[in-house]
């Protein structure tokens, strides 16, 4: 079974720098880690593999340091991985994020199930992964809490599907994408092994002329939406460490307050 | 994209040099020269040439083919699932008559699925001037395929200005596939959406990074303009039972409507009396507790106060209460009237998915607890005590 993650590098930290020109984010210089929800997305890649056999290739895109992600992704276990990385994917929003790496999938040839975190720590768009699908013209189902089972000779697999009130029991056939909840595992910790195959990996390359990419659909360029302004926001509003000698008359002040703007009755 | 120095302009005072993160900077002839084989354009040295402006970034965009003159008025998706609208369409159909009064167009709302056309008038009174209906038995669960082609294929027939959609489990799934089949922006849980006062584009904000950065979005060469909305944001549209307006049945050919996943059976948590993300009040426990049996306490106030009961990440990694119910990065993002964080001491990650609730109030025992910072009221004690004297000063009306 080939199985593709798409994941992502984001800053580890939540201290960011913008570039002031083309309101992109300035991500030399901070410490990188892999997006915690894509985390999950690997796990659940290896574990799969475990069961069925196959490979585990992880696809990112991003500047040439992107590479260390996959490192951290072959030290946890996965076989292969490979970058998306060309100076003419810069700028890219979404549209054209989900349109290169899907360039970059259909190069890897065959796949079966490609696996995603349910949206990137940064920008919480969550729409890299069913943007990948449609280019790819697979299906796709979001918020994966569990896969199942797959039927391996029939290609259909079973997902259950988290919604607002519940989940969804949902089948769907193979090759298909998959974006997965914290919920569906326990990421494992790079292994020593694994750390050992990693310190000497080299990611596979993919350039947008590699990929055949449309110059028309990559970066600034193929990207629809402008920022136009980032700004850090101002929190309003009084904060207040309610004084009293004991807890039921500072409990007293707050309910009181609570009663007067209605909030409780 | 280009960038480049003007060479006129350049005074050589290598001020830009140490800001390049890539070293892309030499001086040849006392002038600045970037290699623009090592330049990421990240912009750092056009930051440190404010003063003589002698670096131009050059942003080559594509040009539309649309004639975006054609593309009129504000849609609503109106969500439902079993027949029921989702509370956020209401908020869409409140905020969306402001901004389709503004521009002087039409406000419509969509509405897809199976035995739904009964719910159009109740659109229509709270501030719809159209409906577009999808009736169909292929639509009466929700999937990604069939949802997709049917809201795309009434973009394209009626060339919306704007489609603005709740960012739900539900809506953030599709509507990407959408954006993507008419290859125009999607911006992502949006907290605020204005008119440009001259170009008439929408302003876009959402938050990004947890909340820690806002940024303004317009998608200015194409349509329609497409933006998942957060829930609580925007206040609900009023209902007018004599107001009018036009319903049109559309109907898709069959082979537009097929799903390559279907359903096999919906299961609603147990626990999920009141849904989280559309609850107005929330009643959440953390590391505090101690213990799962503890969260008894946390349910009694939230069943006294109408509230649904959050968590902390904490909570649910010892087990205490399914992942259902964590608020913040990794879980749901929330922003209620009011959000009660008991013996949380509120991680970054926790805040993320809170800070923007209207009143918050914080319990927890360490007076040093980060929570304290975001509090509309902080109470510094031990929640045992805390809760229990603000269940009965609640009873005691």
């Amino acid at each position: 079974m080939n199985i593709v993650v798409s994941i992502k590098q984001v800053p580890g930290t939540t201290k960011v720098a913008i570039n002031p020109a083309t309101n992109t984010l300035i991500r030399a210089g901070v410490e990188a880690i892999i997006n915690p929800f894509d985390m999950y997305a690997i796990e659940e890649a290896i574990r799969l593999r475990e069961k069925f056999g196959g490979k585990v290739t992880c696809i990112t895109m991003g500047p040439p340091q992107a590479e260390e992600a996959l490192k951290s992704a072959i030290a946890m276990g996965a076989d292969d991985g490979v970058l998306v990385s060309d100076r003419a994917f810069a700028g890219s929003d979404t549209l054209a994020t989900s349109y290169a790496l899907a360039m970059g999938i259909k190069k890897l040839g065959k796949v079966d199930i490609i696996l995603t975190g349910k949206q990137a720590m940064d920008g919480d768009t969550a729409q890299v992964g069913p943007g990948i699908a449609h280019w790819l013209d697979i299906p796709f189902i979001a918020w994966v809490k569990k896969i199942e089972d797959v039927m391996k000779d029939e290609k259909i697999i079973r997902v259950e599907r988290m919604m607002d009130d519940g989940y969804e029991v949902l089948e769907g056939p193979l090759p298909i994408l998959l974006s997965v909840v914290k919920e569906i595992n326990e990421p494992r910790t790079e292994s020593l092994k694994g750390k050992m195959r990693a310190k000497n990996f080299k990611a596979t390359v993919f350039t947008a002329k590699e990929i055949e990419a449309d110059p028309d659909f990559i970066g600034l360029r193929g990207s629809p939406t402008i920022v136009n302004r980032v700004f850090v926001p101002v929190r309003s509003g009084k904060k207040e460490l309610v004084a009293g000698a004991t807890v039921e008359e500072k409990v007293s002040k707050v309910v009181a307050r609570l009663k007067e703007s209605k909030l409780v009755n | 994209m280009a960038i480049r120095v003007i060479t006129e302009k350049c005074v050589g005072c290598k001020l830009c040099i140490p800001t390049c993160a890539q070293g892309a900077i030499s001086f040849v002839d006392k002038k600045a020269v970037i290699d623009v084989i090592k330049c990421n354009y990240c912009g750092a040295c056009i930051d440190a040439c404010k003063k003589f402006k002698a670096i131009l970034i050059e942003i080559d965009r594509k040009v539309s083919d649309q004639d975006l003159s054609l593309y009129k008025g504000v849609w609503v998706y109106a969500e439902q699932r079993n027949g029921e609208i989702a509370s956020v369409v209401y908020e869409l159909l409140g905020e969306g008559r402001k901004l389709a009064d503004q521009l002087g167009e039409e406000l419509s709302a969509v509405l897809l699925g199976d035995g739904v056309t009964c719910q159009a008038e109740d659109l229509i009174q709270h501030g719809a001037d159209n409906v577009y209906v999808v009736d169909n038995p292929k639509l009466k669960d929700f999937q990604d395929d069939t949802y997709a082609m049917a809201m795309a294929e009434l973009c394209e027939e009626y060339k919306p200005n704007m489609v603005l959609t709740g960012a739900t489990a539900l809506g953030r799934s599709f509507i990407p596939k959408v954006a993507v089949i008419l290859e125009t922006g999607l911006t992502a849980d949006c907290t605020q959406l204005e008119i440009d006062d001259y170009t008439k584009l929408l302003l876009q904000t959402r938050p990004a990074f947890g909340g820690n950065l806002m940024a303004t979005i317009t998608c200015t060469n194409f349509r329609p303009q497409m933006s998942t909305v957060r829930h609580k944001v925007f206040k609900k549209a009023a209902k007018d039972i004599s107001r009018k307006g036009k319903i049109f049945t559309k109907v898709l050919a069959d082979d537009l409507l097929k799903s390559r996943t279907k359903l096999i059976e919906f299961v609603k948590e147990v626990e999920s009396t009141v849904n989280l993300s559309e609850a107005d009040i929330i009643v959440s426990g953390g590391r505090g507790l101690g213990e799962a049996k503890n969260f008894a306490v946390i349910r009694e106030l939230a069943e006294l106060i109408n509230g649904a009961v959050g968590a902390s990440r904490a909570a649910v990694d010892a087990g205490w209460i399914p992942y259902s119910h964590q608020v913040g990065q990794t879980g749901k993002t929330v922003c209620p009237k009011l959000y009660i964080a008991c013996g949380i001491s509120g991680s970054i990650q926790h805040m993320a998915g809170m800070q923007s609730s209207e009143t918050i109030i914080a319990i927890n025992k360490d007076p040093n607890a980060p929570i304290f910072e975001i509090a509309t009221y902080g109470i510094v004690g031990d929640l045992f005590e805390v809760i229990p004297a603000m269940i009965s000063a609640i009873k005691n009306k």
